[in-house]
């Protein structure tokens, strides 16, 4: 503490390693959250199953995505980043997992929606398995803090079905 | 600055910052404002900058005592006795 300089430097290094123990107890306060989300799922239409240039099987359906993800945010929530995907089994996978649409939730105002739409990436298989096929459809959740640990989650939905022929 | 306020200016500064932070961290977590906790702990860093780095005169109050040159003048420093060397060039 001899010196001006000596003394700035010291405050602002205390200073700085004060400030990340505080964002540490921060990014530890989310765990005292208790979470419940709630989110349903449905297929409106499909609207059409073909065969693409490749060869490969392709679908477009609607659907119909409501959720409530409010209990989600916490005073360290940057953003919720959700997205759908549809996953299935077929002989050369074990588990395929093609991402039908997603969307940054920046606030909790905004974690209570209901969204019509078609799916906006393709639904696409590796080859055709798509026939007839059994899926679920999982919402994914990434909670994203403003400071520390991600938290990521999801919500299975299982029971949904392909048509047996192409339209 | 002397050296109890040298003392006194590091001692504050630890208990300022931790007390700010504390504080800061309360307030943002019972209004859910992570904004508001940066900007309590922002005005605390600047308000503990502003009272422990210049040179307070409160910080001067143990001076120091240095000595008087007239009182230097009559103990002057012991020599190095220059006859032990003349003995060694002898020896050899």
């Amino acid at each position: 503490m001899h010196s001006f300089v000596y003394r700035a430097n010291a405050l602002l290094t205390f200073a700085v390693m004060v400030l990340a123990f505080m964002c540490a107890m921060a990014s530890l306060s989310d765990n005292l959250n208790s979470l419940s989300p709630s989110a349903q799922l449905q297929v409106l239409n499909v609207n059409w199953f073909q065969k693409s240039t490749q060869g490969n099987d392709e679908v477009s359906m609607t659907l119909n995505i409501s959720a409530n993800l409010q209990s989600l945010f916490t005073w360290n929530t940057k953003q919720v980043f959700a997205f759908l995907t549809a996953e299935y089994e077929t002989p050369k996978n074990s588990l395929n997992q093609v991402s039908l649409w997603d969307g940054i939730i920046p606030s909790k105002e905004h974690a209570k929606f209901s969204i019509h739409t078609t799916n906006k990436y393709r639904f696409t298989d590796q080859g055709c398995n798509l026939l007839g096929k059994q899926y679920n459809l999982t919402l994914h959740w990434h909670v994203m803090p403003k400071t520390g640990k991600m938290f990521a989650d999801k919500l299975v939905m299982t029971g949904f079905r392909l048509p047996e022929e192409y339209r | 600055m002397d050296w109890q306020g040298q003392k006194l200016a590091e001692q504050l500064m630890q208990i300022l910052l931790v007390g700010f932070a504390v504080v800061a961290f309360a307030a943002g977590y019972a209004l859910g404002s992570f904004q508001m906790m940066l900007l309590i702990y922002a005005s605390g860093v600047v308000i503990t900058t502003l009272i422990t780095v210049p040179n307070w005169p409160f910080y001067n109050r143990h001076t120091l005592k240095w000595l008087d040159p007239r009182e230097a003048e009559k103990h002057p420093k012991p020599q190095i006795a220059s006859s032990s060397s003349k003995k060694k060039s002898n020896k050899k």
